[in-house]
């Protein structure tokens, strides 16, 4: 509230309308950019090569949504495995045994050192190598002895290289993330009678989950497409079953184009559940709650910043 | 309630406790005074074994910390075991060390839920009490990265009562707070020892220790150069290193 003497009026001065710098650099540059945009949408919309009414075509067909389903679950199976590899060997990678250390070491360097589709051929053809397993009692008698070549379907080939090699990186993303943790927490937990395990599980790990979900995130979009790598071992997958259509009938190019959108929207899903899980994780760390997603992306688009004024981080103040 | 005989500790090369030698009575409260890097803070987590030490006997409720002798032989603690008996001490540091992602009151409960499976709704009522009782009974569903320093050291206070310690071990709780902040925490910690807890407190809180304490031990170098009674070595100290300190806190 204003006091007696000193009005509003003169409390505030008048805002500030200064002549802003020119600046001719970025006209040019937002001319260039136009320029290109509009050449490469002409000839997307023009181009008859792009054949639209066969993206269309095929964009529902049946075997595409197969390979669709397919490379979803490639993903999805393989990432499960990527993870929980990962948090293992990080935990043995940060163990005070030095066997357990090494171990985790040695897997990271041999899966990290080779092409994932050399790692995608190898299981394909591991019966060559091991062509009978044995569980049992270990360098003693053995009780069943699957056949591997009936075993080691394409699908499960493609499953264990994609998944074994994922474990490699997580586990280098979800040590990042442990090791970012103070180590008072441990000492905080340990003190209430907490046990390593349970420090860990309870306290260290639900903090690391910060610095982990990004990376994650990132890996789980790349891991979509490297999925693509297991058509090489003709599991029919989305890249395999278009190949499958375009082999016969020569539609290439509308083929690709179909199998990038899907790809591309599958991402955009994954960029939405990314956005939510780090704002679960973050949970604690901001004194406000971040503003939810809708929310951010409409406000995004719909303001943009005015001239010399720079991008200011989503939920802030804004008059 | 704590006996330490001859307490050594080293990290490498490097001797941090050169024969500590003391004792904590139960309901006694114990101030650790002496210069930073004098060894005060490592001896108080030799306490509850979060450090191993390398030569001496340390107990506490007549227990070893960490070991079990069999014959003259020492034999090292299973973790499980080492976790039970740190449970029985409560621990409160410099840097709070709260859990960032759990709110206040998951903070106080996390403890007796997890470790002793105290049944949900009695554990967060006896918290909702604990955090009443440093003067926080509002702030239940608050982060740590919503409250004060002073604040969240209380919080810190209240989770390691909840696990209902016989022995609390502060790691100077108000050296990273502000100065109008230290009072509050103080206050928490006094009537602590009104309650008859024992504790022993590493504090450069020279008016804390007069007031509160029972006895008071400075350390220097690894070893306890003068104990007794907080007037006794407060007031007229008989080691020219304690007076040589004291005049420069005092």
């Amino acid at each position: 509230m204003a006091s007696a003497e000193v009005t509003e009026h003169e409390a505030r001065p008048e805002e500030i309308r200064a002549v802003p710098v020119r600046r001719p650099g970025r006209w040019i540059a937002a001319a260039i950019v136009l320029v290109i945009a509009v050449a490469v949408g002409r000839s997307v919309v023009t181009d008859p090569h792009f054949e639209w009414s066969v993206v269309g075509h095929y964009l529902f067909d049946t075997r595409i949504l197969e390979g669709l389903v397919l490379t979803i679950e490639l993903t999805a199976i393989a990432m499960a495995i990527g993870i929980v590899l990962g948090v293992v060997l990080a935990v043995m990678r940060l163990s005070p045994n030095p066997l357990l250390s090494g171990a985790s070491w040695v897997y990271i360097w041999f899966f990290r050192s080779t092409p994932v589709l050399v790692q995608l051929f190898f299981w394909y053809y591991i019966s060559a190598l091991y062509p009978k397993l044995g569980l049992g009692i270990p360098f003693g008698p053995a009780f069943v002895h699957p056949n591997v070549n009936t075993l080691i379907t394409a699908f499960r080939a493609a499953i264990l290289g994609l998944g074994l090699n994922e474990g490699a990186y997580m586990a280098e993303i979800v040590r990042a993330g442990i090791i970012s943790v103070d180590e008072g927490q441990t000492d905080a937990a340990q003190s209430l009678g907490m046990t390593r395990t349970q420090a860990m599980r309870h306290i260290v790990l639900p903090q690391a989950m910060r610095v982990i979900i990004p990376p994650t995130g990132n890996e789980t979009i790349s891991m979509l497409k490297t999925t693509s790598l297991a058509s090489a071992i003709s599991v029919a997958e989305l890249v395999f079953a278009a190949e499958g259509i375009y082999s016969a009938n020569f539609k290439t190019i509308p083929l690709l184009i179909v199998v990038s959108i899907w790809y591309a929207a599958c991402t955009s899903v994954l960029y939405v559940g990314q956005y939510y899980l780090e704002r679960y994780y973050a949970r604690g760390r901001s004194r406000e709650q971040a503003e939810a997603l809708p929310g951010r992306v409409i406000r995004g688009l719909f303001s943009f910043p005015q001239r010399g004024e720079h991008f200011r981080p989503a939920g802030g103040e804004r008059r | 309630m704590v006996k330490a005989e001859a307490v050594h500790k080293r990290f490498g090369r490097n001797e941090v406790l050169k024969g500590i030698t003391l004792e904590v009575a139960a309901g006694e409260v114990m101030c650790l005074l002496g210069p930073s890097g004098s060894g005060k803070s490592t001896f108080l987590r030799c306490i509850n074994h979060l450090e191993k030490i390398n030569a001496g006997r340390l107990s506490v409720d007549g227990e070893l910390v960490g070991y079990r002798q069999l014959g003259d032989k020492l034999h090292e603690l299973r973790e499980a075991d080492v976790a039970r008996r740190r449970a029985q001490i409560g621990m409160v540091f410099q840097h709070f060390n709260l859990f960032p992602h759990m709110t206040a009151i998951e903070n106080v409960t996390c403890a007796p839920l997890k470790v002793k499976g105290a049944p949900r709704e009695k554990a967060r009522a006896r918290g909702a009490e604990l955090l009443a009782k440093v003067g926080l009974p509002d702030k239940l569903e608050h982060y740590p990265a919503q409250l004060s320093g002073g604040q969240q050291q209380r919080v810190a206070i209240a989770r390691a009562l909840a696990m209902e310690p016989k022995l609390m071990l502060f790691d100077e709780p108000t050296s990273a707070l502000d100065p109008e902040l230290v009072d509050e925490v103080l206050q928490a910690m006094k009537e602590l020892a009104r309650d008859g807890m024992t504790m022993v407190v590493v504090t450069h809180e020279m008016g804390f220790a007069r007031e509160v304490a029972d006895a008071v031990a400075f350390i220097d170098d690894g070893v306890v150069v003068e104990s007794g009674t907080p007037a006794a070595v407060l007031g007229e100290p008989r080691e020219e290193r304690t007076r040589a300190f004291l005049s420069k806190v005092l």
